[in-house]
């Protein structure tokens, strides 16, 4: 098991906004979190890389620990993330945006970033090299020299996942990929996660697009009201009664 | 760019002194570069990390009294007072920064002023040690019976550390801690998300900052043979966030500008007489309705848009 949750739980005053959840992702795997609007599932990931503490439970990664670490170290222990709402550093170029991303693997002593000795030059040159590699990845190499507030939204929510692959997470959260994209740029996204997991990346995907989630993942988590409504393999949960009656029936009315 | 720009600020430098005719305008060219050298390590806070800070002049403050003092009440040897005096300046700045950078836009502002005038009233009021409001008399820099005085001199000494300063500057900005400061600024919770530590990086921009306008300081103050707590109030504190907003944040050429144009512009429209300062602040307002930006980062970005063009 790469990453365990057990019993997470989070209240916001009176809310109760995720409530003794459970979550197992396999190495290898992508695993979904569905459910309707306000069924607790940003709330999740922003518990599973540090953004918020739970006020019950506990998160092992790998054979580590990680509750209650700063966002910071979630990341440094390999967890990465995207935003749904884009958090792009629109005060960088597109390459320097993923070449932040490389912080963890390229930090250096503040005299060295300083005086720039040859070594850090060469460094910066591999750093260059690297983040316009992630940019072909995901498809953004022509833009690599723009400033960042020119790109249109569909390409901003791909550097969002370069500037993440950029820290050589081992798991990757990626909060709705796809909202607010037409189909065809859909598509691309779900070729993305495809390779990306191609590439021995662990994904957990929240998403609204049902056909996506269908098609990329190995298991699905359904939350409703916080909770636990099901778990198991796509065509499983598409079959549960309690997850029709829940979220895909009133989808599909 | 920069590297461009480090050569083209370099030849200013070198040519200058053919503009200078006498004491006076050396005096000024050197002020200029005593502003440029706090304010390109400003902008490092300022306009890269994104942190505010109301309370430079305290920094300012303490690198000149600390290397004043230590050099004419306990008979250092004022290279040896001005080098502790900045690296203490560091170290109480990276005390200091550790709680008060945990605060955030309004507040951090508020904390850093209140920073600045304690510093202000401290040096006011220990007038055994600091001379009291009247200021103290500071010996001149040197090694043994050799001193370094006159404008001239001076001016080269001012102009290679502003040359030092700008060139560090520019490498760190280049470098990964440069991009981790702008990511902070960009997006806190993105740049948590892929390692960066906000406490340490904006840690690091604080002192760093803090030990450039020390350094300013003490030069200031062996150069002018004399310190009064004026240069620590909080007025030269928004003097100096001043020259970096105008000039243009988050560019260190910006910085070194504004500490230019706002320093000059004084001396300038003396001839004004009454209306000197209502045209100084017509002119900063003008520029920042016009030129939200500062001044280097919109001529830039018209430059790069009028070579377009013609294509």
């Amino acid at each position: 098991m790469l990453l365990r949750a057990e019993n997470l739980s989070k209240r916001f005053g009176g809310v109760a906004a995720v409530q003794a959840v459970e979550l197992a992702v396999e190495s290898g795997t992508v695993h979904s979190i569905i459910g309707p609007n306000g069924a607790g599932k940003t709330t999740l990931l922003n518990l599973l890389c540090g953004i918020y503490e739970p006020d019950a439970g506990k998160i092992v990664f790998g054979e580590e620990d990680v509750t209650g670490y700063p966002p910071h170290e979630f990341a440094s222990a390999g967890i990465g993330r995207t935003f749904q709402n884009l958090q792009i550093f629109f005060n960088m170029s597109v390459l320097e945006n993923v070449m932040a991303g490389g912080w963890l693997h390229e930090a250096c002593g503040l005299a060295a970033a300083l005086l720039r000795p040859p070594g850090l030059a060469r460094a910066e040159r591999r750093a260059r090299t690297e983040a316009g590699e992630l940019l072909t990845f995901v498809g953004l190499e022509r833009w690599a020299g723009s400033p960042s507030d020119g790109l249109p939204y569909g390409a901003l929510k791909r550097l969002e996942i370069a500037r993440a692959l950029a820290a050589r997470p081992k798991l990757l959260l990626l909060d709705e990929p796809a909202a607010g994209l037409n189909p065809t740029e859909t598509r691309e996204i779900d070729q993305l996660i495809r390779r990306i997991a191609e590439r021995g990346i662990t994904v957990v995907l929240v998403e609204h697009n049902m056909k996506l989630v269908m098609e990329v993942s190995q298991r699905v988590l359904v939350l409703d009201h916080g909770r636990k409504l099901a778990e198991g393999e796509p065509a499983a949960v598409s079959q549960d009664p309690q997850v029709i009656e829940a979220y895909l029936g009133v989808e599909a009315c | 760019m920069s590297r461009k720009g480090f050569a083209v600020l370099a030849l200013v430098v070198a040519l200058l002194p053919l503009a200078l005719t006498n004491n006076y305008t050396y005096e000024v060219a050197i002020v200029v570069g005593l502003n440029a050298i706090v304010c390109v390590g400003l902008n490092l806070l300022i306009g890269y990390a994104g942190q505010i800070s109301l309370g430079h002049a305290g920094f300012f403050g303490l690198g000149a009294y600390g290397s004043a003092i230590l050099a004419a009440r306990y008979g250092w040897p004022p290279f040896a007072a001005l080098a502790s005096a900045v690296a203490g300046v560091s170290f109480i700045a990276w005390v200091i920064g550790k709680p008060v950078l945990r605060l955030k836009g309004h507040y951090l502002a508020m904390a850093t002023l209140g920073l600045g005038i304690i510093v202000a009233v401290v040096l006011a009021t220990e007038d055994q040690i600091t001379g009291g409001p009247d200021g103290m008399a500071v010996p001149p820099l040197g090694v043994a019976s050799f001193v370094l005085q006159g404008e001239k001199l001076w001016y080269w000494i001012v102009g290679a550390v502003l040359l030092a300063t700008v060139w560090l500057a520019l490498n760190i900005i280049d470098s990964p801690h440069g991009r981790a400061w702008r990511a902070l600024h960009g997006s806190e919770v993105a740049a948590g998300a892929i390692g960066i530590d906000p406490a340490r990086h904006k840690l690091t921009a604080f002192v760093l900052s803090a030990a450039s306008a020390a350094l300013a300081g003490a030069l200031t103050a062996h150069y002018s043979g004399f310190i009064t707590p004026a240069k620590a109030s909080f007025l030269h504190s928004i003097e100096l966030v001043t020259m970096v907003v105008f000039g243009g944040m988050a560019s260190t050429f910006g910085a070194v500008v504004g500490a230019a144009i706002l320093t000059t512009l004084p001396q300038l429209l003396t001839a004004l007489k009454e209306y000197e300062m209502v045209t100084l602040g017509a002119v900063m307002m003008l520029t920042m309705i016009f030129m939200p930006q500062g001044l280097v980062p919109t001529l830039e970005k018209a430059l790069a848009a009028a070579r377009r063009k013609p294509e």
